[in-house]
This record gives structure tokens, C-alpha cells and sequence, in this order.
């Protein structure tokens, strides 16, 4: 029973320490992502910041959308099958719409990145840890925060929430081919409809969702980087719990999002 | 007055005690080599006067300024009088020989960057370098690194040039030419200079003074003739390479009674 009792508390205290961990370096990348944006920042770090918009943003663009397309035509079809038989197809363009817009876009984007990114993240922040790098960089009075962290968080929330949109219209997109296919609803039909779905505050609480996602992603990522001791195995290691911690901390937070908007925003 | 001074430093890693209460004075433009073998604690004292750990209790001034107590932002001011050239190098891989040299001038400095090519050219035509700017840390050589990092090290022209372990995993003929390199850049830009090593032909060469490290404790230190003269049985040991008991019988049954015991217990 004690040592139940004991485990129950170290599992307690390292799980405080995590998000401790984390907070604290959130706090100290807002107080740096200054010196990453352009004109009033860094020049360094803000063409640091652009390389990470393209890492992150640019090169993700296919993944996403090929992503975004096929749960899209995912969603209209399994909607269909049910909602044929109560002849109300047409809710199909809502559910899509609404779906994408409120849910399914930034919740895709952000499992993407957090798996090409998030990942990539650890791993490079992790080599230089043990290669040494990041003690280089403390000793030539470069603070690896405003260094490293700083221009990858700015790059994510700039790329994450442009990727969510696109995410959407692609999603949106796919279920007009569906309804295009199958019912021979006219594009420019659809496209009328899913204006009349959606509201600006779909859109709005959407993006508020792929900014705390990119939050996420980057933090805990780099996090895990930074966390890590010993030699390259702990880098393999800290790469595979980027993603994991990342996408269940993110989905977790799309629960938090959505049940406070459904409670103040939708009622 | 002493550019470094050490009071009673005190390191402990997870209770288990790595320093034990070392005190030294490092002059203005010597070269102190800090010698003894593996696990004696060496590095760890490195790593505590260049600030990257606080000690469990006790002092390191430099240039005046508790490096132990000192607020982030002085430290930060510490540091830039100190050039460090790490075991592994510890380049930028991301970027290119030159770059690496040139990113503290970058951030630190407000130089233009036609001054600032100019200054990485110059560091590295010192360390013999200037035709491999435009090479990747991983394009070179395991001296060429070593060298590429006593040329970042040197960027903004330090006071005090920190290196760990240089000559280590050098054939002989490379590890003489950084002993020279070492003799040269004190010699022209008289800095105070602080090395790590085992290798004790590289010690002898270089250093004004040599403190001997033998589990966390200073055994010696003095001139390099005190050193060679010294009687002390861990220095002669070390000296004279003569090996422990490790692989010999006894010591090999003693460690398999202990292992039984513990077993049985």
C-alpha cells in the first residue's frame, strides 16, 4: 500500500514538474518572440523564423490538404448513408461545413504538424544537446530560448492557423466533389449553401483552436528537446514523446475549446 | 590581482560529492592546464567556471563578478569575455564554418558585415582555416574542428580562452600543432588561457602551471618543474602511467566476494 501511495506521488510531482516545465517556458518564449518579429526584432531571428514558416507551413501544404480532402469525403459520404434515409442529404453541405470549420480542419492541421514538426523539433533540439550545442550557445551569452524556441513558435503560429484554412477549403472542397457526384449538386449551388452553414464565428473559434494547438505543438516539443539527457537513444525517445505528449495534449485541449464555446459562444 | 579566483567550490551530483572545497587563483595571461584522469572531476570544474552549473556551495570570480551568485544578465556580460572551445567541437552543423565563427559578432556586435567577414576571415587565418570557411562542420576533419572551434572561441576576442580536452582523439602530429596554435594565440593576443587534458606531453608544453585533480580534490598544483619534481604517489602514478589494480587477480576475486555477499544478503 505504501509503495502504491509512493508511486501515485512521484507520478504526481513529475507530472506537476512537466507542466511547471512547460509554463515556464511558454512564459519566457513570449517574453523573447519579440526579438523574432521583423523590423523591431532580430534580422537573424526573424529569417530563422521564416525558415521554420517554410519547414512547417509550405512543405506540410500537400500533406495537409490530401489530408484535409479525404476526411472530407469521408465525412460526406458516412453522413450520407444515414441521412439519405431520412431524406435530408442536403444537411450533408452543414455537416461538412460546420464540421470542418469548427473542428476537423484545425484538429487535422495540428495532428500533421505534430507529427512532421513536432517530431523534427525534438529531434534537432535534442542533438544539439547532447552534440553540446546548446551549452555553445549559453557560453557565447545566446540565450537558447530566444535562439532556438522563439523563432519556431512564431513560425508556428503563423503557419498553423494559414494551414487550418486551407484544411478547411480543402475538407469543404472534397464534400462538394461528393455532392457533385452523387446527387449532381451544383458547385456553385454548394458553395452558396456552405456560406449559409457557416458563421464568422465558426471561423473565428476555429483559428483561436490552431493558436492554442500551435502553442502546444511547439512547446511541448521543444521541450522535449531540451529535456533530454544521456546520448542518442534519449533523442529517439524524446522524438517519439514530442508526438505522442503533443497529440494527446491537443486533443485534449480541442475537448476544453470546444465545451467552453458550446457553453458561452454557441448558446 | 587573479582573473579568476576560486573559493571553496563545492559540487555534488545527486549527494554523491564531485569537487571537494577547491580554491585556486588563475593569474592574468597564463596558462593554467588542469591535468588528471578520468572521473577526477576535471571537466566538471570547467563546466562550473564557465557557468553552465552552480556548485552545491563555495565561489568563482571572474574578473570580479561571483559567477555563482550573479544575476542572468551579468553573467551574460561574463561570458562574453570568455571564449570556450568544447571536447566535441560543438560547431553549428546547420551552419557553415564561417557562420559558426561569425554568429557571436552578429549578435553581440553592431559591425558591418563587410567588418564582420573581414574579422571571421582573420580568426580563421589564425588557426590556419581561411580556404575552409564555406565548408559544414561535418565536411572537416576531427582537428579541423577543433581548430574551426578555438576560431569561433576567439570571435570576439576574449580575455579568457576556455578548452576542453583539445588534443583529445588527435594523432600526435595534430595534437602538437594545437599545442603551437595554443602557445601563439597566447603569445599575440596574451589571454588567459585555461586547458583540460590528460595528455601530459600537451600539458608540459603549454601550461605555466598545472593543477593535478585526483577525485574532486586539487592533489598539486605549481610550476610544471614542481610537477615533474612532485613525489606525491597519485601524481607519480599518474606521471609515471603506472595502472591500477583493476585487472589484477585479487582485485578481480574481491569484487566477485562483494558481488556473492550482496547476492546472498
Amino acid at each position: 500500500m505504501a509503495n502504491v501511495l509512493e508511486d501515485v506521488g512521484k507520478k504526481t510531482i513529475s507530472h506537476l514538474d512537466y507542466v511547471g516545465s512547460v509554463n515556464i517556458q511558454w512564459w519566457a518564449t513570449l517574453r523573447a518572440v519579440g526579438s523574432a518579429l521583423p523590423f523591431v526584432g532580430n534580422r537573424y531571428r526573424w529569417q530563422a523564423s521564416v525558415q521554420q514558416m517554410l519547414q512547417i507551413g509550405v512543405d506540410a501544404l500537400p500533406m495537409v490538404a490530401l489530408m484535409a480532402i479525404c476526411t472530407g469525403f469521408i465525412l460526406a459520404m458516412q453522413g450520407a448513408s444515414e441521412l439519405r434515409r431520412f431524406g435530408a442529404i442536403h444537411y450533408v453541405i452543414d455537416l461538412v461545413a460546420v464540421g470542418f470549420t469548427r473542428e476537423l480542419g484545425p484538429l487535422l492541421t495540428a495532428i500533421a504538424v505534430s507529427g512532421r514538426s513536432g517530431s523534427a523539433f525534438a529531434a534537432e533540439i535534442g542533438t544539439m544537446k547532447v552534440s553540446e550545442e546548446l551549452d555553445s550557445l549559453r557560453v557565447m551569452a545566446l540565450d537558447p530560448i530566444e535562439f532556438i524556441l522563439a523563432p519556431k513558435y512564431l513560425a508556428a503560429l503563423i503557419t498553423v492557423p494559414c494551414l487550418s484554412i486551407l484544411s478547411n477549403v480543402c475538407g469543404i472542397l472534397a464534400g462538394g466533389l461528393f455532392m457533385f457526384l452523387s446527387t449532381h449538386l451544383s458547385p456553385i449551388l454548394y458553395v452558396r449553401d456552405v456560406f449559409e452553414s457557416i458563421e464568422l464565428r465558426d471561423v473565428i473559434t476555429g483559428l483561436i483552436k490552431s493558436v492554442a494547438f500551435a502553442t502546444i505543438i511547439a512547446q511541448v516539443s521543444c521541450l522535449e528537446g531540451f529535456r533530454v539527457r544521456g546520448g542518442p537513444d534519449s533523442v529517439g525517445r524524446s522524438t517519439t514523446s514530442a508526438v505522442v505528449k503533443s497529440t494527446f495534449l491537443v486533443i485534449v485541449a480541442d475537448a476544453v475549446f470546444t465545451a467552453i464555446f458550446y457553453f458561452t459562444v454557441q448558446h | 590581482m587573479a582573473i579568476i579566483s576560486i573559493r571553496d567550490l563545492v559540487v555534488e551530483y545527486d549527494g554523491r560529492r564531485i569537487l571537494d572545497s577547491l580554491s585556486l587563483d588563475i593569474e592574468h595571461g597564463e596558462t593554467m592546464v588542469f591535468l588528471g584522469g578520468s572521473g577526477s572531476g576535471k571537466s566538471t570544474l570547467l563546466r562550473q567556471i564557465i557557468g553552465l552549473e552552480r556548485p552545491k556551495a563555495g565561489s568563482i570570480f571572474v574578473k570580479g563578478t561571483d559567477i555563482t551568485r550573479c544575476s542572468a544578465a551579468e553573467l551574460k556580460k561574463v561570458r562574453r569575455s570568455i571564449g570556450v572551445a568544447f571536447q566535441s567541437a560543438a560547431l553549428f552543423n546547420s551552419l557553415s564554418v564561417a557562420d559558426n565563427v561569425a554568429l557571436t559578432l552578429r549578435e553581440h556586435t553592431r559591425l558591418a558585415p563587410s567588418i564582420i567577414e573581414l574579422m571571421v576571415w582573420m580568426k580563421l587565418a589564425v588557426v590556419g582555416l581561411a580556404d575552409f570557411g564555406k565548408l559544414h562542420p561535418q565536411e572537416l576533419s576531427g582537428g579541423m574542428k577543433k581548430r574551426a572551434a578555438v576560431a569561433r572561441a576567439l570571435a570576439l576576442s576574449p580575455e579568457i580562452l576556455v578548452l576542453d580536452e583539445p588534443s583529445a582523439g588527435l594523432d600526435p602530429i595534430v595534437a602538437a600543432e594545437l599545442d603551437e596554435l595554443i602557445l601563439f594565440l597566447k603569445e599575440v593576443f596574451e589571454m588567459t588561457v585555461i586547458v583540460v587534458t590528460h595528455e601530459m606531453p600537451s600539458a608540459f608544453r603549454i601550461a605555466d602551471r598545472i593543477a593535478m585533480l585526483y577525485k574532486g580534490s586539487f592533489r598539486l598544483v605549481g610550476s610544471k618543474d614542481e610537477i615533474r619534481a612532485s613525489q606525491d604517489p597519485r601524481v607519480r602514478q599518474f606521471l609515471d602511467r603506472v595502472p591500477g589494480n583493476i585487472a589484477e587477480t585479487p582485485a578481480v576475486a574481491a569484487h566477485f566476494e562483494q558481488y556473492l555477499q550482496a547476492q546472498e544478503a
